[in-house]
């Protein structure tokens, strides 16, 4: 059976994946879907420590509900920034980060 | 969950994650984003959180990413590919990575290790003998009503949060809406 540390160790590493991803990667679409992979990987952290701090033989739910409502949320954030995104390709014709450099001081 | 089948999600979900950084072409990224978000589904579903496992693959695998693809068809990114990988944000992001990993092995090796217990669903279900019979008659079976505990959980204990939740659901919407709308130039 797997420990609590098997749990944090893989949903930490994929964390990092995320991370990366995001300091790496130049299309913003990618950089999207690396966000999501941070928020899945706060998602398993939460659920893991719900099944191993369990209440009267249960699992805690209190850990699921809020992944219940992340998982809410990012659908939502998902919606709203794809949206931003098509806006954004309309107006300037790209979505990769280094040609927007309206703002460079 | 036996331990091969923890490693096998957890090396699906990984190399998925990885596929997504790596891959150049955008489509490839969202389908590997896929096969990381089963993966992940199954690691859920071996903690014995069925609702979320599912809801992991509906809503992730099923509506965000057909969302990603579709978004990814509308813009027309061929020439997106073609450009080199800079030097010094790829040595970043996996310095990041290095970093991030030691710094995890080191907190993990301080902190102590739990195992892992199976669920005492009989002694659970005298909690539920008053408040909820049908919750309580499936735990005393050996079978964990997992949807019905969540749902107990959700209405009783997170209403407000549920209906906030709903509130945002719909401004989320109506903000898609005003921002689609091809403006009048």
């Amino acid at each position: 059976m797997a420990s609590l540390h098997d749990y944090l160790l893989v949903s930490g590493l994929l964390f990092a994946i995320g991370l990366a991803g995001v300091v790496l990667r130049r299309n913003i679409i990618v950089m999207y879907m690396c966000l999501e992979l941070m928020l899945s990987a706060a998602n398993l952290t939460l659920v893991a420590f719900s099944r191993f701090n369990g209440k009267n033989g249960l699992p805690d739910y209190d850990g699921q509900m809020l992944v219940f409502f992340v998982i809410t949320v990012a659908a939502a954030e998902v919606a709203v920034g794809l949206a931003i995104i098509v806006a954004l390709y309309r107006a300037r014709q790209t979505i990769h980060t280094d040609d927007l450099n309206s703002m460079r001081g | 969950m036996p331990l091969a089948l923890f490693w096998f999600f957890a090396i699906v979900m990984l190399v998925g994650g990885i596929a997504v950084v790596s891959l150049r072409n955008p489509v490839a990224s969202a389908l590997s984003m896929v096969a990381s978000f089963v993966g992940l589904a199954g690691l859920f579903i071996g903690l014995n959180a069925f609702f979320v496992g599912i809801i992991q693959i509906l809503v992730y695998a099923g509506a965000i990413m057909v969302l990603f693809i579709f978004i990814i068809m509308l813009l027309d990114l061929k020439t997106e590919e073609k450009r080199a990988p800079k030097l010094a944000p790829v040595l970043g992001g996996l310095g990041i990575v290095l970093a991030f990993t030691i710094q995890l092995i080191g907190v993990l090796s301080k902190t102590p290790d739990k195992a892992h217990e199976p669920l005492d669903l009989v002694a659970a279900s005298a909690a539920f003998t008053e408040r909820s019979p049908g919750i309580s008659t499936k735990l005393k079976e050996g079978h964990l009503p997992d949807v019905n505990l969540i749902g107990d959980t959700l209405f009783n204990g997170y209403n407000l949060p549920l209906q906030i939740i709903g509130v945002l659901l719909l401004v989320s919407t109506i903000g898609v809406v005003v921002l689609s709308k091809r403006q009048a130039v």
